[in-house]
């Protein structure tokens, strides 16, 4: 008999060997490192798109499944579970995202003798759906939120169920999460417009239009336990974390332990958590998410049958690798440790770096990441799946990078992570850093008091009014004394230099005028004195108005990107970008290109046409020669039939254009 | 190669009292040029107007953001054609050498906010010296074009209806096409009115880059064609940009303003091969002076019979201030010795007196030598003339004279000029001043050229009159004495002020007139600016680039 015989003969179905893992970027390294770490093969599957990340180059061996989108990757089932075979992979973590929640995908797995790292399809299943696990929940005993979950679903039936729940009322996708499908509605004359908005919002993002009706719990926080349950029925919690701090339903701040959490209410809350994992049986580690008030009364909320994104201040604080623990219980370990030996020590926060503009209503960015440098010092830690030179590609998750910072206390932890945030360079496209510097310096946050109406409009309007021209102007002497050209001499008495400067959208011309003592720079009218004192390998020692700082920064013929600690300064030079033309005398006369004879004409008078809309053809020297609308419009004249010979320059339509379209022309 | 020691004690009056006096020559300068500037600014208002940059707004919007740049002749016609503190000088014209897209590059800005860029003889004597620095160099040549044609009020011209500036002009054209030919590419945007004159400017470019609702290009614009036969047409239909993009064909690219056309000339530039500078590199590490730069400001005094050491300037502009001397023990008056600058090998002439027999033997000896080896020379004038006397002519002063201005005449690796102060006579020629045709040169501001200085040619008058009196036995009246004593006065007044750096560099007699602290910069970006010449990827051929 061969080994291999021998082996399988010994091992039972939990055997494990290679671990794929159905993921990318910064989920799929910390997923890398701790599968790595307990011993066995690390396989990643990627994307074209993701061919060249962090994550393909730390895995022990990686399958290229093709394709950009989710759609065509990390979602299609089939590719993902051949890729398995292909390498015989024994068992598949999901990470969190794509198919971590998906029954289906779970049961593929099964079905192919593939361990799923995770709970059963049926926990799956069953949690996966609002609707019917808040009908657990209510069977088990967990307190739920009043509403509505049931299956008729017409609006004046929703409208109905609306008036008895009472307003402020939350409107969700029965299949959702993440915030998508979700409308606050504090009038129910706004009902019936927020249903629909969220019908169609859920429809494109879950294939499901059901949706649930909630109170909606004012003031209240956001708590959810971490949960990890074994094969063996046992089920312990460890601890919470506080995830109150969010934009519009997506988490922005997670911290570990929650500043409004005394150990009474963590044991209740823990306690429900518990009973409401044993309800389906759940394997593996989760979390039941949960609305708590004021007055510490909680709401279940849902229950996500995965690991978490902000699972690392949970680990920080327990000193628990989650992920180990996820493989450990998969290859049919009992838990670890019981819930007496889980302890809280110290505490932990996390924040999400994303690809966003937060002066330009958070607008995902994509791009290259020029320059990368991560900050490592005591408690620090950070999960990315960067390097410089990678690229964020429209097709992913904005976020780039989560950073996690341990203190003994809270107030050393948030510390810690504002200077990990300052340290923290990422240049080359706009992310939210700043932003998130300006949140944890809030006066609310500093005391704990975070509610989910924390980061609430009027916050975002007063970080968004923060003054840049100072940056913009250390831009301009940058861009004017460009690195490239070392020592820029000149005898000629000092000229004035215009930049165009495009930030978040915005176009801003940057003035710079040589002086004797560096550069007088005029933004918006606003004068600066700004000297360069050193620009070498991206380092920038600069003085303004005369004080001495120190940035990071990328500069290339077309962009110019600051890190300056807390700012960031991101933008395209426009200076030399070609003019559109403004040939306005000629838009809307429709003129031959060629001499040649008229084959088709398409259009008559008084007809609408759109901008690029085929009007005539000539052929000329055996090629067709198509003639397109330069603008929106209505057609005046048709001077051409066919069959017609035409000159060259020939006028053969003539258009009378939209109003609008003059202007911009 | 020896240390040089510097013996200059800056904390000395005299030391003191020549920076004061340079300082303020050096504004004086500055003066004429921000006088020039400030006409411009006049135009802003209107400019701003019509969506017009200003013509250095032009070229500052032209030239890489913070990559060097050499303007050449900046006053030239300062005090001429009726032009008094400097507000008509420039000749209408701004040159330079630059770097566009990171090549080096020739440029030429016309200033059309002074006289509507109106081409005067000035004007002509610009364009002409930078053509011959672009058949020097082979640098390509850019223009930003805006000129009114020749300028016919005649800008206080003493004949202002006059033709001989017409064959001047018509010598551009003549280079123009000559640099076409030699494979040197010149590009022209034409930014607003090129009339007649403008006209040639621009369509004997080899790329011409038309500026929508600003071109008016033609040969003869609506008030002369209504004057010659009578025919009304508006500028757009005789000479639009649009016009000549799609009718006559005259431009290739079509912008859509100022900043649009100077981005398609860059873009232009950027199709020309890499910068020559990347295929060079330096014969050794380039180390800086030990002495301060600044401290060349305190050498010369403000009067030029006190002597100084010219290797007091040579240990503060060449490398680490070293200096390998030729034959230092003969001749104290002419200095010679190889030295590097900017890390390039070069040889150094420089006087310290009067050209002497046994210094012109030296010279020419040394020169023969940096001939052998292709070292460049650097000449630094400081001389009053070739000794004069008995003794030097029968020393063969003339015969060594002469073959000394054979030698650099015929020298050919890199000729450089730096006139430091005196540059009277013959020595002038010597000492390769503009006539003997180094690459470039450049004025201190303490710079005299002459054929002599005023009192000595006064004297020469008076000695004359007296010989020619004494001759004829005749004792001169004491009104002539007084007369001649008058007369004396006056030519050396007239003299001394046309020996003035402002007044040569006015009349182009240099390169133009640079701070003393920037000698080292200038010399090193003019050096290898002309060392890049043969890696330029130029390639001639008989009848230049031809627009059908």
């Amino acid at each position: 008999m061969n080994l291999k015989a021998i082996q399988n003969k010994h091992v039972d179905e939990k055997y494990m060997k290679k671990i794929l893992i159905a993921n990318r970027g910064e989920i799929a390294c910390r997923i890398i490192d701790s599968v790595q770490a307990a011993g066995y093969d690390a396989i990643a599957v990627c994307s074209d798109a993701d061919a060249q990340s962090l994550f393909v180059s730390l895995a022990d061996a990686s399958v290229n499944i093709g394709g950009q989108t989710p759609v065509e990757s990390y979602l299609d089932i089939e590719k993902i579970i051949g890729a398995a075979k292909s390498v015989e992979a024994d068992a598949i973590h999901p990470g969190y995202g794509f198919l971590s929640e998906n029954a289906e995908f779970a049961q593929a797995c099964a079905d192919n003798n593939i361990k799923f790292i995770g709970p059963s399809p049926n926990a799956i299943k069953k949690m996966g759906n609002k609707a019917s696990a808040k009908n657990l929940m209510i069977d088990a005993g967990v307190p739920c939120v009043p509403g509505y979950q049931g299956v008729a679903q017409d609006n004046p039936q929703l409208v109905m169920e609306a008036e008895k729940i009472g307003v402020p009322i939350m409107v969700k996708a029965a299949a959702g999460g993440g915030g998508r499908g979700m409308r606050l509605v504090h009038d129910l004359a706004d009902l019936e417009a927020a249903l629909d908005s969220a019908r169609s919002e859920s429809l494109s993002a879950f294939g499901s239009d059901a949706l649930i009706l909630e109170k909606a719990i004012v003031d209240s926080r956001h708590i959810e336990i971490q949960i990890a349950g074994d094969s063996q029925g046992k089920v312990i919690h460890l601890g919470e974390r506080d995830c109150s701090a969010q934009r519009r339903h997506q988490k922005v701040i997670e911290e570990c332990p929650s500043p409004f959490v005394n150990e009474e209410l963590r044991q209740k809350i823990g306690q429900a958590a518990v009973n409401a994992a044993m309800a389906v049986q759940y394997e593996g580690v989760g979390t039941v998410e949960f609305l708590v008030d004021a007055q510490q009364n909680f709401y279940f909320l849902e229950m996500n049958t995965r690991l978490q994104v902000e699972h690392p201040v949970t680990e920080l604080v327990t000193g628990i690798d989650l992920v180990d623990w996820q493989l450990r219980i998969a290859s049919g370990e009992p838990l670890p440790c019981l819930q007496e030996e889980i302890n809280l020590d110290g505490h932990a926060i996390e924040v999400r770096i994303y690809a966003e503009d937060p002066l330009n209503d958070f607008m995902p960015q994509t791009g290259k990441i020029q320059y990368f440098e991560p900050y490592e010092n005591e408690g620090v830690r950070i999960d990315h799946g960067l390097h410089s030179g990678c690229h964020i590609t429209p097709y992913y998750d904005a976020m780039l990078a989560k950073l996690i910072c341990w203190g003994r206390n809270r107030e050393e932890a948030r510390r810690r992570l504002i200077k990990a945030l300052t340290q923290t360079r990422i240049l080359g496209l706009t992310t939210n850093k700043g932003f998130l510097i300006d949140l944890l310096e809030e006066e609310a946050f500093i005391r704990g008091d975070t509610t989910t109406a924390f980061i609430s409009e009027q916050l975002l309007e007063k970080l968004r009014g923060r003054d840049n021209q100072e940056q913009i102007a250390v831009a301009g002497a940058l861009l004017a004394q460009n690195s490239s050209h070392q020592g820029g001499w000149s005898n000629a008495e000092p000229m004035l230099v215009r930049d165009k400067l495009l930030i978040g959208g915005l176009e801003k011309t940057v003035s710079t005028l040589a002086s004797a003592s560096g550069y007088e720079v005029h933004v918006d009218g606003n004068s600066f004195n700004v000297s360069i004192t050193s620009c070498v390998s991206g380092t920038l020692i600069y003085n303004c108005h005369g004080v001495s700082s120190e940035a990071v920064f990328y500069l290339s013929e077309a962009q110019v990107s600051i890190d300056f600690g807390r700012e960031i300064l991101n933008a395209d030079i426009v200076t030399y970008l070609p003019e559109d033309s403004s040939d306005s005398a000629s838009i809307g006369q429709i003129s031959a290109s060629t001499e040649g004879l008229v084959s088709t004409v398409l259009v008559s008078e008084g007809d609408k046409v759109v901008k690029g809309q085929l009007l005539v053809v000539v052929e000329a020297m055996k090629m067709e020669h198509r003639h397109l609308a330069d603008g929106d419009g209505e057609v005046l004249r048709v001077a051409v039939e066919a069959g017609n010979q035409v000159k060259n320059r020939q006028v053969m339509v003539e258009l009378k254009l939209a109003e609008g379209d003059d202007e911009s022309a | 190669m020896s240390q040089l020691e510097s013996s200059l004690e800056t904390g000395s009056k005299a030391y003191r009292d020549n920076v004061e006096f340079m300082t303020s020559y050096i504004e004086k300068i500055r003066v004429v040029e921000r006088n020039i500037k400030a006409s411009e600014e006049r135009y802003r208002e209107r400019a701003e107007k019509k969506g017009k940059l200003l013509p250095r707004e032009r070229l500052a919007h032209l030239l890489d953001r913070g990559a060097p740049f050499l303007e050449l002749s900046s006053i030239a016609g300062f005090g001429m054609n009726g032009d008094k503190e400097g507000e008509t000088a420039g000749g209408n014209l701004i040159v330079g050498i630059g770097y566009v897209k990171g090549r080096r590059v020739l440029v030429m800005v016309w200033n059309y906010a002074i006289k509507g860029g109106t081409i005067s003889s000035v004007t002509n004597r610009k364009n002409l010296r930078l053509q011959e620095i672009a058949f020097r160099t082979k640098l390509p040549l850019i223009c930003l074009s805006e000129s009114g044609g020749g300028d016919l009020s005649g800008g206080g011209d003493p004949d202002p209806w006059g033709v001989h500036g017409f064959l001047d002009g018509g010598r551009v054209y003549c280079q123009q096409a000559e640099l076409s030919a030699a494979g040197i590419p010149q590009i022209t945007v034409a930014h607003g009115n090129a009339t007649a004159g403008g006209a040639y400017q621009v369509a004997l470019s080899d790329y011409v880059v038309l500026v929508r609702d600003q071109t008016h290009l033609f040969l003869a614009g609506p008030p002369l064609l209504k004057a010659a036969t009578g025919e009304e047409a508006d500028h757009e239909t005789l000479g639009g940009a649009v016009m000549h993009a799609t009718i006559s064909q005259t431009g290739e690219y079509l912008a859509e303003s100022d900043q649009d056309g100077i981005r398609v000339a860059r873009d232009i530039l950027e199709q020309f091969p890499p910068d020559a500078g990347t295929k060079l590199a330096p014969d050794q590490t380039e180390e800086q002076p030990l002495f301060p730069a600044a401290e060349l400001r305190g050498i010369v005094s403000e009067d030029k019979r006190i002597p100084y050491d010219m290797r007091e300037v040579i240990a503060r502009v060449f490398d680490a201030s070293k200096f390998f001397e030729f034959e230092p023990a003969n001749d104290q008056h002419t200095v010679c010795g190889h030295a590097y600058i900017g890390g390039w090998r070069c040889g150094i002439i420089t006087n310290n007196g009067p050209i002497t027999p046994q210094g012109a033997k030296k010279a020419s000896q040394f020169l023969q030598l940096c001939d052998q080896t292709n070292t460049p020379m650097i000449f630094l004038q400081n001389t009053t003339g070739f000794l004069v006397g008995v003794e030097a002519e029968q020393a063969g002063q003339v015969k060594h004279g002469s073959k000394m201005i054979q030698a650099v005449a015929n020298f050919r690796p890199i000729k450089l000029t730096i006139i430091v102060g005196n540059a009277y006579g013959a020595g002038n020629y010597a000492m390769c001043s503009k006539s003997l045709r180094p690459a470039f040169v450049f004025s201190w501001p303490t710079a005299r050229q002459a054929v002599m200085g005023g009192a000595q040619a006064a004297g020469v008058m008076r000695v004359i009159a007296e010989d020619r009196a004494r001759n004829t036995g005749q004792e001169i009246p004491q009104e002539q004495k007084d007369m001649m004593e008058k007369q004396g006065e006056k030519i050396i007044a007239s003299m001394e002020k046309s020996s003035e750096s402002m007044y040569c560099s006015s009349r182009m007699m240099d390169d133009g007139i640079i701070d003393p602290v920037d000698t080292r910069e200038v010399l090193i970006f003019a050096l290898t600016t002309c060392l890049e010449t043969n890696h330029r990827g130029t390639q001639g051929n008989t009848f230049g680039v031809a627009r059908f």
